[in-house]
């Protein structure tokens, strides 16, 4: 594990010249995700250009952009989800804690163990509740049913689902509502205990009751894990984040604060995003 | 009008509902008339006695009518016949008459111009024979040891009560001979094939030599004791017989023994016959086929069906399932996978008879050859593997259904969502755990019902099962008490060759003719029931696995 104790300020500036400098006020960022000149081609044709950025320890980034901009091909970068279709040509590196996902020696499984990933829409397994949050353990090899047991009730404690299906949880998962769906999506993902969470818009096939809870949720997961968020949804993007990623045509516009990006960002196009002028 | 209506798609519809009902109505149509002319032979029916009056001369013809014929007088004249009393048609009955130990043949046309008279005596005696068929006359008396014990009005209940004693004994004998004997028989084989083993290795001496001989001394202690029990049994079951009387008078003693059952059914009420038709039935699925499979039960062609069926599927099923997992979830989806799914794809339509010839080519002759040659040898020139049999007939189905099972299970594959997969890879699932801990549960439906095709297919096939392993009449079932218990070597029979057997092979057309409708019928039966147990399992699983339809 390495820290980046440089004040990323200087960093930032060095790397280049699309990012803009996250706004430290001299304070420490413990630097979980370095993303360094990306490239990704589907074929021939450029979807990410030269993405410089790095990802801060246990704070939430929301990635926002109008659709095909590639914040959701950003964001499976860094669990190399994108390694699963053929045409993809990826350069450039992600460093997880200094080591490069791309390189040759990393096992993919281990990575997407420690970089857990929750999809658009809830994508529970037909299998019972137990066994949805349980999958991950199984594959690693845990069959202890105390353990099992254990994980089971934290991480569904966790994603706050217990207290609505502590009772029922040998009933199948697609019994469900979308929203407790998807917290218990959240809940297997949280029960192998990864490093870092992808949240691929997370709460847009859900009514807004179901989307606060999930909010709550990313506002209490921030305290354990990284959390990488795509959203369409600027005022979710403003209440959930600390960070914010604005993405245009493959380019990362502009990265910052989320504060001082939605009240004072510095591009004119990220501007027009946020007061509503496209997309 | 018109043109709106055409506008309105009504005709459509119309057209739909028509081809559908049409198609309901051919399928229905032809199970009723399966079932109709296959159930009605199991029926006892009332027998008829005509004083019959043909040239001058006077007989007496007892039989049951099966069917009418009319014939128009101009084509009856250029047969031959003649016609009394300028009639326009010529009427004529078929009659089973039976007796054919004494006249030659079981059926006879009669003509009803020749009639005289026609009753229904309540004393007229229908017995069921193991040979000759069944015999149509009159119970004069039982005998014991040649006295007679049972006369006249008596003698019917007499013979009830002493045929269900002889049932049982012949079933004993009949028990003792298959099990008992068999499995004697089936040692002392096994013996001199051990023995043959050990003299082609030179391992044959004198140590080896007394212990056979005290293995096979047993046998045949064992052997004597059995031939005394059914020697005890014979003579008991041999102590009756009857005396009947046929319809042209001739009067002849029946051996207890050789009788399947007595009926008298012009004397039974409506409840009695719809009892024995249900024995009747009963016995026709239970029991083994006699007379050149014209009479007795098609059990061991059931049996047979059924096991080879459910041989073919454990052998299909991971075959096809692994195929299908490759070609659609390994194999990169260039030109050479394409055309191999063309290949599969093609292969379904192979004629089954080609499947039958490469079996027959393949299997047996290569294989079998092969087997019995490395595994065997003490057999030969018998041979075990070489020739066709059980396993080479499962085996070739297995071939000829395969593309069945490939192509369903690449489909259920097919429609399992990304999303799924994806989730399962999020977790640090590697591929092939995915695979094999939600993709493949997920397809399991679509397994089935590559499963369900292909059993329908395989229990239907004759053609190609003629060459690799059915005949006409198996001695054992691959089934039975012998270890190993299940002989893949073994030839066995089968519904659909048994219904061409019955239908085509038969000396006895007649007789045939119900028998091939009702082992249809049968056959239907059998694989509507294995389709019906295959479907429970498909939504079983289905309902399991529903994500698919969300």
């Amino acid at each position: 594990m390495t820290t980046t104790t440089e004040n990323t300020l200087t960093h930032s500036i060095d790397i280049g010249s699309l990012s803009r400098a996250i706004k430290t006020k001299d304070e420490v960022v413990d630097t979980c995700l370095k993303i360094e000149d990306l490239n990704l081609f589907y074929g021939e044709k450029q979807a990410l250009h030269g993405v410089n950025m790095e990802i801060p320890r246990k704070k939430v980034t929301a990635y926002i952009g109008p659709s095909g901009c590639g914040k959701s091909t950003l964001l499976r970068c860094i669990n190399r989800m994108n390694d699963l279709i053929d045409t993809v040509n990826i350069d450039g590196r992600i460093l997880l804690d200094g080591e490069d996902i791309y390189d040759k020696s990393v096992n993919v499984a281990d990575l997407r163990r420690r970089v857990g990933m929750v999809f658009q829409k809830p994508n529970p397994f037909p299998k019972t509740i137990y066994e949805n949050v349980a999958y991950g353990l199984r594959i690693q090899g845990v069959n202890d049913r105390r353990v099992l047991d254990e994980s089971v009730e934290k991480s569904l404690r966790g994603a706050a689902l217990w207290d609505e299906v502590k009772d029922r949880l040998n009933d199948n998962a697609l019994g469900m509502s979308g929203g407790q769906q998807q917290r218990l999506v959240i809940a297997r993902a949280i029960a192998i205990e990864p490093e870092v969470m992808l949240l691929d818009e997370p709460a847009s096939a859900l009514d807004p009751i179901s989307t606060l809870k999930i909010e709550e949720l990313i506002n209490e997961l921030k305290e354990k894990y990284t959390i990488v968020i795509v959203t369409h949804n600027m005022q979710q993007a403003a209440r959930v984040s600390d960070y914010t990623a604005f993405m245009y045509m493959g380019e990362l516009i502009e990265f910052g604060e989320t504060t001082e990006l939605f009240t004072n960002p510095g591009k004119k196009q990220t501007e027009d995003y946020i007061t509503g002028r496209y997309g | 009008m018109i043109k709106e209506w055409f506008k309105s798609g009504s005709p459509w519809v119309w057209l739909n509902a028509a081809a559908v009902s049409t198609s309901l109505i051919l399928v229905v149509g032809l199970l009723l008339l399966i079932a109709a002319r296959g159930l009605g032979h199991f029926w006892p029916a009332d027998i008829v006695e005509y004083q019959y009056l043909e040239n001058g001369q006077e007989t007496v013809v007892i039989g049951e009518e099966l069917e009418e014929s009319l014939l128009p007088a101009q084509q009856a004249k250029e047969n031959g016949y003649q016609l009394l009393n300028n009639a326009e048609f010529l009427e004529q009955r078929l009659l089973k008459v039976g007796n054919r130990d004494l006249t030659g043949m079981d059926f006879r046309w009669v003509q009803t111009q020749y009639i005289q008279q026609q009753q229904y005596p309540e004393e007229l005696v229908m017995i069921e024979r193991r040979e000759w068929g069944n015999f149509y006359g009159r119970l004069l008396a039982v005998k014991e040891n040649g006295k007679i014990v049972g006369q006249g009005e008596q003698a019917f209940q007499a013979a009830q009560d002493r045929l269900e004693q002889a049932l049982d004994l012949f079933e004993e004998i009949e028990q003792l001979q298959k099990s008992e004997v068999g499995a004697i028989n089936y040692g002392l084989e096994r013996l001199r094939l051990k023995q043959r083993s050990l003299e082609l290795k030179d391992q044959w001496n004198a140590q080896s030599e007394q212990d056979f001989a005290l293995q096979r001394a047993e046998y045949d202690k064992q052997y004597q004791t059995l031939q005394q029990q059914l020697a005890d049994l014979y003579q008991k079951i041999r102590r009756d017989s009857l005396v009947v009387k046929a319809a042209n008078g001739q009067q002849m003693d029946i051996a207890l023994e050789k009788v399947v059952r007595i009926l008298q059914p012009n004397a039974m009420s409506g409840v009695e016959k719809t009892l024995e038709y249900g024995a009747t039935f009963i016995e026709f699925v239970t029991a083994e086929p006699r007379e050149a499979n014209t009479e007795g039960g098609i059990f061991p062609a059931i049996f047979g069906t059924i096991m080879m069926v459910m041989l073919m599927a454990v052998i299909v099923t991971p075959f096809g399932v692994i195929a299908a997992v490759y070609l659609r979830e390994y194999a990169s989806q260039g030109i050479v996978t394409r055309m191999i799914r063309i290949a599969v794809n093609n292969l379904a339509g192979v004629p089954s008879i080609v499947y039958g010839v490469f079996g027959l080519g393949f299997f047996v002759y290569i294989l079998g050859g092969n087997i019995d040659q490395l595994f065997y040898p003490e057999a030969a020139p018998a041979p075990v593997f070489g020739t066709p049999g059980l396993m080479w007939a499962s085996l070739t189905l297995a071939l000829l259904t395969l593309p069945v099972v490939i192509v369903s299970t690449e489909e259920g594959l097919a429609r399992i969502p990304k999303s799924i997969r994806e989730g399962s890879l999020a977790l640090g699932a590697t591929k092939a755990e995915t695979l094999w801990r939600t993709v493949l549960p997920m397809a399991s439906p679509a397994m089935m019902t590559g499963l369900i095709l292909a059993v329908a297919r395989a229990a239907g096939e004759v053609a190609p099962l003629m060459l690799v392993g059915v005949v006409k009449l198996a001695p054992t079932l691959p089934l039975d008490g012998n270890f190993p218990f299940l002989h893949l070597d073994r030839k066995f029979m089968h519904l659909g060759f048994h219904i061409y057997d019955v239908g085509f092979q038969s000396p006895n057309v007649e007789a045939a003719r119900p028998l091939v409708y009702a082992t249809s019928l049968l056959l239907v039966m059998v694989i509507i029931g294995l389709n019906m147990f295959a479907i429970k399992i498909r939504n079983h699983l289905r309902e399991k696995y529903r994500a698919l339809e969300g």
